[in-house]
């Protein structure tokens, strides 16, 4: 049920005051609405449930999280010599 | 896909299981609370290949599968006035209610329909302007913001005939209880990624203190789930018990504001029962009196039967990660996906789907004995 999807934000338009737009998965366009999420542009990540936008993706912290499960595979493989 | 095959990374997941199996130096269990995670869990055997000593137990994760016998009635009940089409997304017109389930009330003859987004309720109602459109709406806090702002644009718009039957929950209340339970065995929680995405993880930051368990805001993939456990199992193992955030890519501290204001102006708290819970405190989101014109209970003068569940279906131990859903003398034999006893075996998320689709049934049959 909160299933997020995350997309790459292609159009933003506004439709009746609600600011809407379409946003990219792996090759599949979807209209999405963007209204929590004032602060992204186009060709920013955003996770996407139930047809709206609830976050921004922070492409940093997402390098950070990875980065330091990476660690530990090296520092396993270390270990292991 | 960008954010979530690298989540998926075989290698970092052996990684991470070996981390764990270097940390742990005895039993410890540990409960996430959302049906998405349940589901990765199960669907790459996670469980199967942590250390023994991580026991990994299902929590009330599913919104559908916590929705009350009593509201699904109520749905069923309005789908029978012919002027009303009741919409709801998939999963929840499966969900048998005391007697029969929305598919069935859809066959009677009623109006029932699937949306994918309250969105597309709202455009329904727009659309068919002599209709009754009344949307189902169920899910944890993850959802809410979808239907608080649909609700905010029918009042914008006067779209006179579109209402909504509220019936989202929230997850802090459901922690506090199993935490409360004189049965209770869970020492640390992963939260639900998405639903702190919105919320932020705060609210987590008193149960903490108050039951001194750790608490890790938690993503959907592999990787993220692994990394959660051992965060969880890091603090577990050095009596440390923090909330901490292994899911930063989506959630900040404070959560997304644009859509906790808007939650906070559309909706109230109430108390009211889950399915397998009593009845718990301020755990679920009404209309507040701002928004009562678009409340479906109040302009169809509904009022709400306490129902019973089936004696067979054990899916309230089940919901509560007392039972794993193996266990279950119904599971595979008179409830499957098919033939649902219990909203855990309908939902795609819910821990007795999981089980079933994973073919966890040769292992169902040795666990149970």
């Amino acid at each position: 049920m909160c299933l997020g999807i995350p997309g790459r934000i292609v159009r933003i338009v506004d439709e009746q005051g609600l600011r809407m737009g379409e946003i990219d998965f792996g090759g599949v366009t979807r209209k999405v609405c963007l209204a929590y999420v004032p602060e992204a542009l186009i060709g920013d990540y955003a996770i996407v449930h139930a047809g709206f936008a609830i976050c921004r993706v922070d492409e940093k912290e997402a390098a950070r999280t990875l980065e330091l499960a990476r660690e530990i595979k090296t520092q396993l493989a270390e270990e292991d010599e | 896909m960008k954010f979530l095959d690298e989540f998926r990374d075989a290698a970092v997941v052996h990684a991470l299981i070996g981390q764990i199996r270097a940390t742990i130096t005895r039993p410890w269990t540990i409960m996430e609370v959302c049906g998405g995670q349940t589901h990765t869990i199960v669907r790459y055997g996670l469980d199967e290949l942590l250390p023994r000593e991580v026991a990994l137990v299902h929590g009330p994760g599913c919104p559908v599968c916590v929705t009350p016998i009593e509201m699904i009635d109520l749905a069923i009940e309005l789908s029978n006035r012919p002027e009303i089409t009741l919409c709801s997304f998939g999963d929840m017109l499966r969900v048998p209610g005391s007697t029969r389930d929305l598919f069935d009330a859809r066959a009677a003859g009623g109006d029932v329909r699937v949306v994918y987004s309250p969105l597309d309720a709202l455009e329904l109602a727009r659309r068919e302007p002599i209709r009754e459109v009344v949307f189902f709406a169920v899910g944890f806090e993850t959802t809410a913001p979808t239907t608080a702002m649909v609700v905010h644009q029918a009042a914008r718009l006067k779209v006179p005939n579109f209402s909504v039957i509220a019936a989202h929950v929230r997850v802090p209340p459901a922690i506090e209880a199993i935490l409360c339970s004189d049965e209770n065995r869970v020492q640390g929680f992963l939260a639900a990624g998405h639903v702190c995405t919105v919320m932020g993880i705060d609210e987590y930051r008193p149960l903490v203190e108050k039951f001194k368990v750790p608490i890790i805001v938690t993503g959907f993939e592999p990787v993220d789930l692994l990394q959660g456990v051992a965060m969880c199992v890091a603090q577990l193992e050095e009596g440390r018990a923090e909330v901490e955030n292994q899911y930063a890519r989506s959630v900040k501290n404070e959560g997304n504001i644009a859509a906790r204001d808007l939650m906070a102006e559309v909706f109230t708290f109430v108390d009211r029962r889950w399915r397998g819970f009593a009845t718990l405190p301020k755990s679920a989101l009404a209309l507040s009196d701002r928004y009562a014109a678009y409340d479906a209970i109040r302009r169809f003068g509904l009022t709400q039967t306490r129902a019973n569940e089936p004696i067979e279906c054990r899916a309230g131990e089940v919901l509560r990660g007392l039972l794993k859903p193996p266990q279950c003398p119904a599971f595979g034999n008179s409830c499957t996906p098919d033939h649902p006893l219990g909203a855990p075996m309908v939902s795609t998320e819910g821990a007795c789907a999981a089980y079933f689709r994973a073919g966890r049934l040769a292992a169902a049959a040795t666990e149970a004995k």
